[in-house]
């Protein structure tokens, strides 16, 4: 049997850039297709290689200080408009108030900010974790009801865990796993091919990350806050598939 | 010279993707004190043009910006580059210390020298879907390659990645 689809037609799958019904017809055929199957496989391992050693460039300290500098990017290079001068008196007070406000910044805001960072790197390292081999449940089932109660005894809070294979997204199993130094739920998730991972954990007080996403080194991430529990999404799915699950956890 | 508003909103909108703009510079440029000066410029660039900038994705636009300005510092200082179909020197330069080739570390640096020994169009597009998770939609609009081609495109330079990787694990078995 020769095949149907084109050859490039599986890194389009892989990449999420099929639409729903193209990308149902070729998970269809690809159950009775070694050679798409073989092919799909080779990608995958080769995306898993490139994201996994740490290509990735950042910006050196150096040059976010040399672009800031370059571009004037410092409080002190704005231009004062000539009214202003006349009111020159006032400086000092400014200058103590743009202290202060300063001061607000750097010790409420920009931890919180770097918090975010810091800690959905150590979520993204998790999930790529979990996706070497026997680490990615400590309890194998499709069943919630099977799921749910492995949580008991092992957490001091109940995780959300329910199967919505009919939308798309069938559970897979749980584990636990440690992030930002507490234990925290690993509920995973299937689409397709992919694997996703659900976090969870009790959010702490005030503060907490009430709903932000991004992506790194090709994973996406949905961190947002229900109720009194913290989660996060993190898969190499689609930005859109991500929402489509994390609109049916917080139903 | 942007108004103050206009800073700020630049500071918000396009600042942030300095990481993106270090990291395809460097993979652009093979070298990170070329990319270093490179993005300077581009992010001076940016500035520059911002008021054309309208709306949309931020992070596109400024990486447009700078896989241009790493095309026109390669045509000017390292023309032979964009020329190459394949590195062959790069590629066949031998492994640096034939010792440790099992460690994670050497998958890293063989990594490096396969990626850098593709041709820089088929590098950005791995280093743009790979390593930055851009959509096809933000690739075309980076590398001016139409939508229709990106899959196209990014497949042939998966292969020759695959192909590269598979050569040189055989030249260091033999």
């Amino acid at each position: 049997m020769t095949c149907e689809f084109s050859p490039i037609t599986v890194h389009g799958y892989l990449d999420g850039e099929l639409d729903a019904v193209r990308s149902a017809e070729f998970e269809r055929h690809l159950e009775g297709c070694a050679e798409c199957q073989a092919s799909l496989h080779k990608v995958e391992s080769l995306r898993a290689r490139l994201q996994q050693s740490d290509l990735y460039e950042h910006a050196s300290p150096q040059l976010q200080e040399h672009v800031r500098k370059q571009l004037g990017l410092t409080r002190r290079a704005v231009r004062v408009p000539a009214i202003f001068s006349r009111l020159r008196f006032l400086v000092p007070a400014f200058a103590s108030l743009a202290a202060v406000a300063a001061f607000l910044i750097v010790f409420f805001l920009m931890p919180q900010r770097t918090q975010t960072a810091r800690v959905t790197a150590e979520l993204i390292d998790a999930h790529v974790r979990s996706l070497q081999p026997g680490h990615l449940t400590d309890v194998q089932s499709t069943d919630q009801h099977t799921v749910k109660p492995w949580f008991d005894g092992r957490l001091d809070f109940i995780p959300p865990v329910a199967d919505y294979s009919a939308e798309g997204f069938p559970l897979l199993g749980g584990r636990l796993d440690v992030v930002d130094g507490h234990t925290v739920a690993g509920v995973v998730y299937g689409r397709r091919k992919h694997l996703i991972n659900l976090f969870a954990w009790p959010a702490r007080g005030q503060s907490g990350f009430i709903d932000a996403s991004g992506s790194r080194q090709g994973y996406n991430w949905i961190i947002w806050r229900s109720g009194d529990m913290q989660l996060c999404l993190v898969s190499d799915v689609s930005a859109a598939d991500l929402r489509e699950l994390k609109n049916l956890v917080s139903r | 010279m942007l108004q103050p508003q206009e800073k700020i909103r630049f500071e918000q909108l396009v600042l942030p993707h300095l990481d993106s703009a270090a990291n395809l510079a460097r993979w652009l440029l093979r070298n990170r004190a070329d990319a270093q000066d490179v993005v300077q410029e581009a992010m001076l660039r940016a500035y520059r043009f911002f008021d054309r900038f309208r709306g949309g994705d931020a992070r596109a636009w400024l990486l447009q910006i700078v896989r241009n300005t790493c095309y026109s510092w390669l045509q000017k200082n390292r023309p032979a580059e964009l020329m190459t179909e394949f590195d062959e020197d790069l590629h066949q330069r031998p492994a640096p210390n034939p010792e440790t080739l099992a460690t994670l570390a050497d998958e890293r640096q063989q990594l490096i020298r396969a990626l850098e020994s593709l041709p820089a169009r088929s590098r950005e597009v791995l280093v743009l879907r790979e390593l930055e998770g851009c959509s096809y939609k933000e690739i075309a609009e980076v590398t001016g390659i139409p939508m229709g081609t990106v899959m196209s495109t990014l497949s042939r330079a998966r292969e020759r990645l695959q192909r590269t990787l598979v050569s040189a694990a055989a030249k260091e078995a033999s």
